[in-house]
């Protein structure tokens, strides 16, 4: 699937809840079986700052796709981050440097998104373009 | 007399809004508090009709606005029963007349001399001192506290030696809700001659403040803690202290005479106020203190201490709970965590049902340091809350926790 594809289906699947609770309720839920980040990259050079609870975003490619893992200690940003990866795990550095992100306005997650938020929701935003930018260099100087 | 929740409910009109569809329940006071009618139509009246600069002019404007910022400056002084209102010296807030005396005592501070500190400061009343123990080479120590959120005053009197140049401690903690006894604490440092600064940026709204009797040689608070506005300050100085101590910034007011080659300064408290100070802000600070003595900072105090205990009893019933700040002199502030639970995730979902609380360190991460946590939740009271509002926050606590477990 496509990132695009795959927004739209988080699009669907948030579209479904008319209460506030629900859509927690899901949040939770993906953040309750988020792949851990193995607990070698739960360290400080993984840490995002600007986050209130911790949240640890690491990166590797393979095969030219950007593979992400992640953990945090809060579980909303768990399921949050989890959210993310789900979308951009498993694309090329391209993919996810010319990705819309305007799919969190659309599941009203975009009062995260102010940069004073605790959760960091653009902290982790700006990591994951961070790292595809990082990706994206290396490949075309090789 | 009853206490007149209701009359005071009406004069905040703030509280009457829904979030989410929800009645807003404001459990944030320790970060701010919320402003009567009283005191936004005094900030508008005094912008709509009696604006001017202050002490510089010829006109009516001028000498009218001159004389209510000194009109409150004395009601300020009235209220904290200082000797003098030269002693009142207006701010941007605590932190501000923290850094402001930790600035001019810089040259009193030299190597060898101790500043001392607690455990359960605000950042705010910890950096300036870290600073300046740094840059003069003195130590910085630390008054411990005990297992209960209560300071260590055993270990207080052993630190309290010649050495030390002054003891900077909360009134009230904004973490723990810790009262300090100040008055004994004052006394025990007087007795072998250290000055206090008393940090009263919670105290000042939960009880009754007098400086004299406590013995502070001085006492800083924020406007917009005792539902006042944002940007005025106070620091209290014993005039002996204030006369002593170099002026802080300079130009505007507190310039007496000046020549290219020297400048000789004016009289307290305009020694310490440079540039155009904030009038609207202290005579806005003026009819918060007016509208508390109204109610009665007792009356405020009883009513408070209600809620907290009926928060902390319900809130001790939900499995799991642990709260911080045990004392037995308490005030306003409730802290806690819950097992299992990260105090974001909670105060998330408390948000969600309209409780507003705060959550994380509270500018207080070297006390999150001691008790070994990252951070809590806070609910903290102000003089509008209500028995049923604790009653929402505990079924939200209730329900968050079901969602999270």
């Amino acid at each position: 699937m496509t990132i695009k594809e795959k927004q739209q289906e988080v699009i669907d699947a948030f579209s479904m809840f008319d209460e506030w609770m629900d859509k927690y309720a899901y949040l939770i839920e993906l953040g309750k079986d988020l792949p851990l980040a193995d607990e070698k990259y739960k360290t400080n050079q993984y840490l995002i700052s600007g986050c209130q609870s911790r949240v640890w975003l690491q990166a590797e490619m393979k095969d030219g796709k950007v593979i992400l893992k992640a953990d945090s200690d809060a579980v909303i940003t768990k399921g949050i981050v989890s959210l993310l990866i789900d979308i951009f795990s498993g694309h090329t550095p391209d993919e996810i440097l010319n990705a819309d992100w305007d799919f969190l306005d659309k599941i009203g997650l975009k009062e995260h998104l102010s940069p004073t938020r605790a959760n960091g929701l653009s902290s982790m935003i700006r990591q994951i373009q961070l790292y595809a930018k990082a990706f994206q260099i290396k490949n075309n100087s090789n | 007399m009853t206490y007149p929740i209701d009359k005071i409910r009406n004069d905040f009109p703030i509280l009457n809004q829904k979030i989410n569809g929800l009645p807003l329940v404001y459990l944030d006071n320790a970060a701010t508090t919320q402003k009567p009618k009283a005191v936004v139509s005094r900030l508008s009246d005094y912008y709509l009709m009696e604006n001017a600069n202050v002490h510089r002019g010829v006109h009516y404007l001028s000498i009218q606005a001159t004389e209510e910022y000194e009109k409150a400056r004395q009601y300020i002084a009235d209220y904290i029963n200082a000797e003098k209102k030269e002693e009142i010296i207006f701010t941007r807030g605590t932190t501000e007349s923290v850094n402001l005396l930790a600035r001019v005592m810089a040259p009193w501070i030299n190597k060898g001399d101790d500043v001392l500190v607690t455990a359960m400061e605000h950042h705010s009343n910890l950096v300036p001192w870290q600073e300046i123990c740094r840059e003069r080479n003195a130590r910085l120590r630390i008054v411990p506290i005990n297992a209960d959120g209560s300071l260590d005053l055993n270990f207080l009197d052993k630190l309290l030696k010649p050495t030390v140049k002054l003891l900077a401690v909360t009134h009230i903690s904004n973490t723990l809700g810790t009262i300090n006894p100040v008055k004994e604490i004052i006394k025990l440092s007087h007795d072998k001659g250290v000055p206090v600064l008393i940090d009263g940026a919670q105290g000042i709204a939960h009880n009754p403040v007098d400086v004299q009797d406590m013995g502070a040689d001085f006492y800083a608070f924020s406007g917009h803690k005792i539902y006042g506005p944002m940007g005025i300050g106070v620091l209290y100085g014993r005039e002996t202290w204030l006369r002593r101590l170099p002026p802080y910034q300079f130009g505007g007011e507190m310039i007496e005479k000046v020549t290219f080659e020297e400048s000789t300064f004016n009289v307290l408290p305009y020694k310490y106020e440079a540039g155009t100070p904030n009038v609207a802000g202290a005579i806005g600070l003026e009819a918060a203190l007016r509208y508390v003595r109204q109610i009665g900072i007792e009356e405020i105090d009883i009513h408070e201490k209600q809620l907290l205990a009926a928060a902390t009893s319900q809130l001790e019933q939900i499995e799991g709970v642990r709260i911080f700040g045990t004392a037995k002199e308490k005030a306003g502030v409730l802290s806690f965590l819950i097992n299992g639970i990260h105090p974001y995730d909670l105060g998330t979902l408390l948000d969600q049902m309209g409780v507003a609380v705060r959550t994380g360190h509270h500018c207080a991460e070297p006390l999150m340091d001691t008790l070994g946590i990252t951070g809590t939740v806070r609910a903290s009271f102000g003089m509008y809350n209500t028995l049923e509002e604790v009653d929402i926050f505990i079924k939200a606590v209730k329900q968050a926790v079901k969602m999270l477990r």
